[in-house]
């Protein structure tokens, strides 16, 4: 295992991945030395490296990244609360099903940053567009992929867990939820990409002094570029890191674990 | 990248049961009934200022006033534009790369590692590097919608692409088919459908990105600068107005773009997944 994994790192396509991000870092750098564009425009990248090191030291990125976070996290937790059992109503109850699917229908199509100036009118500047906008972006895939993962579930399954005499509670918590378990995860994971999009767009619009979006957008007021970079590079890594770490993990300890990865896939 | 949201499947579960077609209008038409009329009730009861939450009556209004004075299409044509044309832009590039890296490793190895850095940055977060690069209007819309929606068109034509059986390709070989058949014939057909599927998704990111482009842009017209230039004035009917045809385009594309795109070339090669 262990080297298997050293021989991979050393695998020619990682190096020659490697060489052309050098290749692209260098090109880039012969670029905003050469003077061609105004140095405001395209800092080199040791400017914005050292921008991001100050700005690390000094806690204010940490603070953005922190407000950032906490409005993901709070959207994104209402948006599972209320998706899920949405979700896994509309898959067991008709009514539901059908009073809810065209109203799902067309709100979906409307991006949920368009709603930000209403909810400013509506809710002031400030914490709490941001946390609805993350909000209305999650709770869609979220609601609709349990439902379909509840639809999904093998109705042999039910009969037979029925016919062994499981209640409605055990079947519930043992063959439905682990049977959508693979859509519901697809779910979390779409719910949390569209989140960590739609926070960003919405700091941007509804500037509140902290959080990732806001900064790169207040930097470009003042011509900041490294600034601009900086933050986007934090950006990428929160969403990297937490694609791979948290969801990778999740869907080991559940998915792979039962057997399911390849529905998962679907 | 195969999802259930995407892919208009909303249609599966009306289908069920024997129903005129009246009773299925009815049953579509129901949630919107009583959503419309909870808001007319908290409008007209006066609980909010009526700027903040107009009636549904004014909405209309609105909504037949500006379409009939211009203004309306005026916005949604010139959002369409840039829509498409960014789209274009994307779906040119991204398919290029992307079937470029599924065949050669050498190019596999430049590109993937830039591609997957990016995609995972929301594209908006770009938004004010290319607002500060190619100052405000149409330029850095249309190039971030494009720049944006080319992620997915890329990776899904690189997965269809390697997607592509292998003993298709050597018993072409072997029937004689040289390269240029190959691509034509086994390389683009067998990866088609994940081509479709990065389209589409490339084209909802596209659309979803676009109207806080245009919001952040300062463009002259389009839908999101209506949306955006009408909070400046408490216009809650003109803003509302705005999603209204938002969510109709949106609806439109669904219907007329996704849907038939899907059915002329994944279900007639039968290669639904």
């Amino acid at each position: 295992m262990m080297r298997a994994a050293v021989s991979s790192l050393w695998s020619p396509s990682l190096r020659r991945g490697a060489l052309s991000m050098l290749v692209v870092a260098a090109l880039y750098e012969a670029l905003a030395r050469s003077g061609y564009f105004p140095q405001a425009l395209t800092p080199t990248l040791g400017a914005v490296a050292f921008t991001l090191v100050a700005s690390l030291r000094d806690g204010t990125m940490f603070f953005h990244a922190a407000a950032t976070l906490y409005r993901v996290v709070i959207g994104f937790g209402f948006a599972v609360a209320i998706g899920i059992p949405l979700g896994v109503m509309m898959g067991r109850f008709r009514p539901v099903e059908n009073f809810v699917l065209p109203l799902t229908s067309a709100l979906m199509p409307i991006p949920s940053l368009a709603w930000v100036p209403v909810f400013i009118l509506w809710f002031g500047l400030g914490n709490t567009v941001s946390v609805l906008i993350v909000f209305y972006a999650a709770l869609f895939p979220m609601m609709l992929n349990t439902w379909s993962g509840v639809r999904s579930v093998n109705p042999i399954w039910l009969r037979a867990a029925g016919a062994m005499g499981a209640s409605e509670r055990a079947l519930f918590w043992k063959v439905i939820i682990p049977g959508a378990s693979p859509f519901i995860i697809a779910g979390l994971r779409q719910s949390f990409l569209r989140s960590w999009i739609a926070v960003i767009g919405a700091e941007m619009l509804a500037g509140s002094d902290w959080g990732l979006g806001w900064v790169i957008f207040d930097a470009k007021q003042f011509l900041d570029a490294d600034m601009m970079l900086a933050s986007l590079a934090v950006i990428g890594a929160i969403g990297f890191l937490s694609e791979r770490l948290i969801f990778g993990s999740v869907e080991r300890a559940t998915i792979y674990r039962w057997g399911m990865a390849r529905s998962a896939r679907g | 990248m195969h999802n259930v949201i995407d892919h208009g499947q909303f249609g599966a579960a009306t289908a069920a049961g024997e129903e005129s077609p009246l009773q299925l209008a009815w049953r579509n038409a129901c949630p919107f009934v009583v959503v419309g009329a909870s808001w007319e009730v908290v409008a007209h009861l006066g609980i909010f200022p009526a700027q903040f939450f107009p009636t549904l009556e004014s909405i209309v209004a609105r909504f037949a006033q500006l379409t009939a004075s211009g203004v309306l299409p005026h916005h949604a044509f010139d959002t369409l534009v840039r829509l498409v044309v960014g789209f274009a832009l994307a779906a040119c590039a991204g398919v290029t790369a992307g079937v470029l890296m599924g065949r050669s490793r050498r190019i596999e190895d430049i590109l993937l590692p830039l591609v997957s850095i990016g995609a995972p940055i929301p594209g908006l977060a770009y938004a004010p590097l290319f607002l500060l690069w190619f100052g405000p209007g149409n330029i850095p819309a249309v190039a971030l919608v494009g720049f944006v929606s080319a992620f997915p068109i890329i990776y899904n034509s690189w997965t269809g692409v390697k997607a592509v059986k292998e003993i298709w390709l050597r018993s072409a070989q072997a029937m004689g088919a040289d390269d240029r058949r190959l691509f034509r014939y086994v390389v683009l057909p067998g990866a088609l459908p994940y081509i479709v599927t990065g389209l589409r998704l490339g084209l909802a990111q596209a659309w979803r990105i676009l109207v806080a482009v245009e919001m952040l842009a300062a463009v002259p017209w389009g839908l999101g600068w209506l949306i955006f230039g009408a909070q400046e004035f408490l216009n809650t009917d003109v803003m509302l107005a705005g999603i209204t045809v938002i969510a109709l385009i949106g609806l439109a594309l669904e219907k007329f773009v996704f849907q038939p795109l899907e059915n002329f070339t994944v279900v007639r090669w039968g290669m639904m997944t």
